[in-house]
Order: structure tokens, then sequence, then C-alpha cells
């Protein structure tokens, strides 16, 4: 069989003030008709840019510096602007990352697909619009006359990317590159769309690249993986082999820092029932302009323990969150830390509470003043909650208990004069945990800590909380979107829909046995089970 | 079969840094690579001085009267030549240059502190408040700028200061815009969240990260509404409404040369020139922090 796409060695780089930076090296793979070939990798691996240069739609700064690019006996990498113009759609067509930003907000979705149709076939007005309308069938839609005069604004992220689907299935291209077509879609969305894409690959035969982050998506949906790192494609195989028998280092580790196979995934001990209660809900309300955010929960957590909300967005999991930090009111209903009554306390009536609790942010970067240095971040809490009259005079009073949280965190005690802006992803999370802990709270409120990191740093931000959790014990509520995470790591987890828990109970339990409909749907949709096949 | 594609666990190649050079090389060379900006400040540097120590720049006395040789055209002696009462247009225009700078800086101080307070009111509190002074700068910007000025001093009285406070008040509403969006930014940004979460304080929220986060686009506004409060006191003066005879007024001096323009252009061309270098080399500034706000 011959491959619809050859890359060889594909070298690409980017022209910055500094001269030429290559950021792939020598990359080649072949994709065979209707085969699926993952490129995993994390975040500045290439993958994306590799995509991007199989379409030619590298930015204006990219550059291809050597290798070739064959798709069928055509090589791309000779094509002017006229003929990319020509493959580009017709032959070879982009799902691109991100739905929110990739529809014009002020044309018609169904104009939009018809774009593709009006510049790749000679079909009338008429048979386009029959076209969109059997193209928005497939992908899914229901109700094809209305969604064809929607605006993008009124569709979901799901939706948005069915839409950009159809565009890219279109005219029946051989190739699809997929670049992450589901990243930051709910679990359950993400199903429905990477089933859709498996369809209609079995269908028309189309081959895919799908460029992932996540290893659990490429172990369900390809034929080949390939893994990328620092530029280079480090190893590439057939699926089962690479994920059964990993022969780089760096696939291993990546296997290995999927949440579902964490070794502490498996070793919780269980908090003994007898420990006090930290955190009770009852029966919870909040309302916003007459739509119920949180609409009667009820939850207890005890010392020491790892309490999960998971659930998708607009589930009512950040709102509880942020009631149980203070910062916005219950409507109704109580909530009681440490057995004192907190609803109805302001936000100074709480002021006295924030010392035992503490919240960390899904982006730790915008949870810092932009202008303030590591030392300033991780010192506010103590400057704002120290007793009795400030120290004056000297210029970092706290240095030393700063540095202790950092060291706490894992971050080595020079980067107390660093600024946040110099650290990477995972080493400004460890800032924002050094910051949640050096007052040495007693409740740490976990609003998705990881979902902005990469696989092998979330691992590693896991295990550092669930350290010292076990050093400080301390108790988590622990707000997630990612199932697979909270097994990881909570004792037990409360599974919110619409603003209500539909179901909760010990970890084991709730994933072993669910007892509600939706979160067998949820189990459903984790990406990647297979990957816990063989593990000890 | 499984295939490993590349053994080697080499760290990418990093862009290579340009030489990091020493400090004052490196200075040097983003000097050079800003000429324009450098150019654009040397500018008001000057202007400044001029306003500051007007006596070290000009050996003339402004308003000494020389009736033998007025209306005389630049030379040596007069680098700008002399007016119609045989004063030194040169010594006119740098010791008009203390009424115009301080004029403006006036002007501005008054539309920054009105404007900046009634924005972070409106952005800090929102609700009705924010409600109400958004109406009012509403109102504000929709009567023309020049003529509301006009307005103001017709009342407050002729004088550079009134003509200055007139300006001002004109200013205040672009201020209070930039102000509450500012405020508004910060104040619903997840770092005020987590500072309140730290347990800070409202009032040391707003004074550690609401303020210093919202003045720092203000100070791009500031430089640009300098350069139009100059002409704007310039323009009054020009119609009368700003400095008074004999004090020298860049505008005034512009007005007073008009009368001659067929014959001395010069009377008009110098403080005319003056005004236009000044306020564009305060733009250019503006415009370089902006660019830099940005980034």
């Amino acid at each position: 069989m011959t491959a619809v796409l050859t890359v060889e060695g594909l070298t690409v780089g980017y022209r910055t003030q500094q001269g030429l930076a290559p950021v792939v090296h020598d990359v080649s793979f072949e994709v065979e008709p209707g085969q699926v070939l993952a490129l995993v990798g994390e975040s500045g691996s290439g993958k994306t840019t590799t995509g991007h240069a199989v379409l030619g739609l590298l930015p204006s700064n990219g550059q291809v510096l050597g290798g070739r690019i064959r798709f069928r006996d055509q090589v791309l990498t000779e094509l002017g602007p006229k003929g990319w113009r020509d493959v580009r759609g017709r032959a070879v067509s982009l799902i691109p990352q991100d739905p929110g930003v990739s529809l014009d907000p002020v044309r018609r979705v169904g104009h939009q697909v018809e774009d593709v149709l009006r510049l790749h076939t000679d079909l009338d007005a008429r048979a386009r619009r029959e076209r969109v309308h059997e193209l928005f069938d497939l992908v899914g839609f229901t109700d094809v006359e209305r969604h064809y005069a929607q605006y993008p604004g009124e569709l979901s992220g799901g939706m948005r990317q069915r839409v950009l689907i159809a565009s890219a299935i279109a005219v029946e291209p051989d190739l699809i590159i997929a670049d992450e077509p589901t990243s930051g879609l709910d679990a359950t969305v993400q199903k429905q769309v990477l089933d859709l894409i498996d369809d209609l690959r079995a269908r028309s035969g189309t081959s895919v690249v799908l460029v992932t982050h996540d290893l659990g998506v490429a172990a369900d949906r390809s034929d080949r993986i390939g893994v990328m790192q620092h530029g280079r494609l480090v190893e590439q195989g057939p699926t089962s082999q690479v994920i059964a028998d990993p022969q780089h280092e760096y696939t291993r580790r990546l296997l290995d820092s999927v949440p579902s196979r964490l070794a502490f995934a498996r070793e919780r001990v269980e908090v003994p029932e007898s420990r006090e209660t930290v955190v009770e809900v009852t029966d919870l309300r909040k309302t916003y302009g007459g739509v119920a955010a949180v609409d009667g929960t009820s939850f207890t957590v005890r010392r020491g323990e790892t309490f999960s909300l998971v659930g998708e967005s607009g589930s009512g999991k950040s709102t509880t969150a942020r009631v149980l930090t203070g910062l916005t009111q219950a409507t109704s209903g109580r909530v009681q830390l440490f057995g004192e009554d907190v609803t109805h306390l302001g936000r100074r009536g709480f002021r006295a509470l924030r010392k035992d609790v503490q919240i960390v942010y899904q982006n730790p970067y915008a949870s810092f003043d932009p202008r303030f240095d590591v030392y300033q971040v991780v010192d506010e809490p103590l400057r704002s909650l120290q007793t009795g009259p400030r120290a004056r005079g000297r210029r970092q009073p706290h240095r030393d208990q700063v540095v202790a949280a950092l060291e706490a965190a894992a971050l080595p005690a020079d980067f107390v004069d660093r600024h946040p802006r110099e650290l990477s992803g995972g080493q400004r999370q460890r800032v924002a945990i050094a910051r949640a802990l050096v007052i040495e709270p007693k409740v740490v409120v976990l609003d998705e800590p990881i979902s902005a990191l990469d696989v092998s740093v979330a691992a590693q931000i896991l295990e550092l909380l669930r350290r010292l959790q076990a050093e400080r014990d301390l108790t988590y509520v622990f707000i997630s979107h990612d199932l697979a995470v909270v097994r990881a790591i909570s004792d037990r987890v409360a599974v919110m829909r619409h603003g209500r828990i539909v179901e909760q109970g010990p970890v084991e339990q709730v994933f072993t046995a669910p007892r509600t409909e939706y979160t067998v749907q949820l189990l459903d949709a984790i990406a990647g089970r297979d990957l816990t096949v063989g593990v000890p | 079969m499984t295939t490993l594609v590349e053994q080697e666990q080499r760290a990418p190649a990093p862009p290579v840094p340009a030489a990091t050079a020493s400090g004052p090389a490196r200075a040097l060379r983003w000097l050079g690579g800003h000429w324009t900006l450098v150019l654009a400040v040397a500018v008001v540097v000057l202007v400044i001085a001029w306003a500051l120590v007007p006596g070290a720049f000009a050996s003339h006395d402004p308003i000494a009267v020389d009736p033998a040789g007025k209306l005389a055209p630049p030379s040596g002696e007069h680098w700008f030549g002399t007016d119609q009462l045989g004063r030194d247009l040169y010594s006119r225009v740098v010791h008009g240059a203390r009424a115009s700078l301080s004029g403006a800086a006036i002007a501005v101080a008054v539309g920054v502190v009105v404007g900046a307070l009634l924005g972070a009111v409106a952005g800090w509190f929102g609700g009705f408040l924010d409600s109400a002074i958004g109406r009012g700068i509403d109102v504000l910007l929709s009567i023309p700028g020049f003529l509301f000025a006009i307005t103001i001093v017709v009342l407050l009285g002729f004088g550079v200061v009134q003509a200055a406070v007139a300006v001002g008040l004109t200013l205040t509403a672009t201020f209070a815009r930039l102000v509450r969006s500012e405020v508004l930014k910060a104040r619903t940004s997840t770092y005020v969240e987590a500072a309140t979460t730290s347990g800070a304080s409202t009032f040391d929220i707003l004074r550690r990260h609401v303020l210093p986060n919202s003045i720092a686009s203000t100070f791009a506004l500031i430089t640009v509404q300098f350069g139009i409060a100059i002409i704007w006191i310039a323009s009054l003066s020009f119609l009368g409404l700003g400095a008074q005879p004999p004090d020298p007024e860049w505008g005034r001096l512009v007005s007073d040369g008009r009368n001659y323009i067929a014959t001395r252009g010069w009377l008009t061309l110098w403080p005319g020139l003056t005004v236009v270098v000044v306020v564009l080399a305060t733009n250019h500034i503006s415009h370089h922090l902006a660019r830099r706000d940005q980034s």
C-alpha cells in the first residue's frame, strides 16, 4: 500500500530576535490510507508545528529548513501559495485546536462550511446548501436547518467543533490533520467528537494525523503513535506496542505520568470515620440572576481526607469552591467550617478564617499580581494576616518563612527573588501552592490545579500535593473535570451535574459500581482506559 | 515493530542568545535602536529646562522694548528676530515655555486627579455609582471639548491658570473612562481574588494591586494628553483667553505675530514650530509607552 503522507527528515525553525531557532528536528513518518497516526507530546515538543508544516500553515516567522513532505505523488514542500490553496481543504484539511476562535463570529456557520464547497467544487448554491445539510446531519446535528442559520456564538463548544469537522470533511479530503481537536471540551463531548472522527474515517477511508497531548486519547483512537520530545520524534510504532512495550525512556515516563497509572493512586489509606468533620455543607444553593449555579448540594469533608467534586463545565463545582472560600455568599443553605457557621459571613467576616482555608487556582500565573516577584506573591498571606505591628525597615521580613514554603513545594530557595514570568507552568503552580501553604492552613481548595499542565508536570504536582497532605495533615477539596485524576488522588468523590450532586461516595465505589446513568456516561468517556492494562 | 527513532537524549539546541554584552554597551545599543525616542525625550527635557531656568538659555529680557530694533529678521543677535516692539522673539519663546508648560501640567494634573478618582470609584464600586458617573462622562464627551473649555474660562475669568483648569476639566472624561476600565479589569482578575483569599483587606487590595496595575496604562495617556493640553492652552491664549500681555506664551506669540504674517513670517513661524515640535515629541513618547504597555 502506498502511503498517503510521507514526511522525510522534516526540520522546521522559527526566526526570533536571537536568530533562527529550530523547533522540529529531522522528523520522518508515513501515514497510510485510512490510518490514524497520533503525534503525542507535551507543550513545546513541536507536534503542532509538525502538523501545521504538513498543511503549509506555519506562522510567518516559521520556515521549513529541510526535509520533504510528500502527499501521494505531490511534494508539498515545493508548492507555491497557489498550489497550497489547491491542496488545502480539498486534499488535506485541518480540524483546528480551538473551536472558540476558529469560526468567524459574525457569519452564519452554514455559510462558513459552504466556503469550502465554493472553493473546491463547482456545485451551485442550492446543491451546496443541500450538501451542508447532509454534512450537518453526518456530524450529528438533529435540526440542520436551524443550525445552518446560527452564529457561532449560539453554539456550545462541542457543537462548534462539529461545525469545524463538517467543513474539514466537506470535500472528502484524503487526509485530515486534527490538532488537539478535543482539548477544552468536556469528557462526554470529547468522546462524541472523537467517535465522530472515528466513524467518518471508517466510512470514507480518510487518513488522520491526530495531534494530542493526551496519551489516553492517542491510545484509544490511533493505529500508530509517534512520541515527540524537544522537536524530535523519539519513538514511533503501532499503538498497542508503544503502550505495552515502550522503548524510549521518555515514552515510559509519559506513560507513568498518566493519572490512572500513578503509583500512589493505589495506595491510599482510608481516613477513619472518627476524625472530625471540617467542612459541612447542607443544602447549599447559589443563584446568579435567578439561575441556580448550585442547586441544593450537601456534603461533608473530614480532617485529612481528599474530597473531590467532579463534573463538566457549568456543573457548579467552581461556584461551590467560591462559596467555601468565602468569595461569594450562598443564596440559601448552610456552610460550616470547623463547626462554625460561615454562611452569612461577608468577605470581611470571613477574613478570620482565611488563615485556615486557602485556595489554589487552575491558572497560577493569572492569580499572581503581574508586578510581583515570587517573594511578594508568597509573602502576601503572611503580610495580610499577621497580627501585631508590621515589621518595618527590613526589606523582606518574612524571607525565612517564604523560603521554607518554597522548599516545601520543592522549589529551590533562590527562586524567591525571581519573577513568575521567568518560570515554567509547573514551577508557577508550585509557587501558588507555596503561597497557599505559607500560613499553614488546614483546608486547601484545589480548583483544577493541574488541568493547565503537561502530563508529566501534572503527575509531579499531584505527587507533591499528596506528600504535603501526608506531612501536614491537610484536608483537600479537589475540583476537577478529569475523572482519571480524581481517581488518583481522592478518598471520596461527588459527581456534580447542573448544580446538583448526582452521586457521592468512596472513590472505589463510585468508580467500580456507579449508581447513576450520568456517572456511567462520565466513566465511559474517560480516554485511555487501556493504559492501565499491564500495570502491576 | 516498535522502532527507536532517536536514542540520544539531547536537549534541543536553544537559540543562541545574542552575546550578552556588558551593561553600558547594551544601553548604547538600545539607545541606537530608539534614537527617535531619545530625540523626543531630549526635546521635552529642553523645553522643561526653558521653563525652569529661562535665563540660562536666553540672555535678552523677554519684555524689554527696543523701538529702534523692531521687526528685525532673525540674526546672530536675535536668533528668531524681534517683534513689533523690538522684543527678542527667541527670548520670548524660551520664557513662554513656563506659561505653556505649567498650564499644560496643571491641566493634566486636574484631568488625572479628578478623572482617576471618578473612574476608580465607578470601577471599584460599580452599580448605581458606576451608572451615574458613566452617564456624566457621556454627557461631558458629547460636548465639543474646546467649546467646553472656552465656556469654563469665560466663567472663571481669563488667565493661564484658569485656562489650564478649564482644559483639565475637559480632559477628565478620557481619564475617568480609562481608569474605570483598568480598575474593573483588575478588580475582576484572579490575582485580586487570590489576594482576597490571602486575607488582604480591601484597602490593601486597592493600594497594592488595583491602583499600581491601573496606573501603568494611564502614563501613555498622560503624555499624549499633555501634548493636547499644550495645543489647547496655546489656542485659548491665541484667542486672548489665556496668558495676558505682556507675559509671553506660545499661543499668545502666534497671535501677536499674526498681523505681520505676510511680511514678517518668522513671528508666527518660530513659536508655532515650537508648539508643533513639543507636541510631536510628547506624542512619540506616549506612543512608545503605549506599545510597551501592550507587550
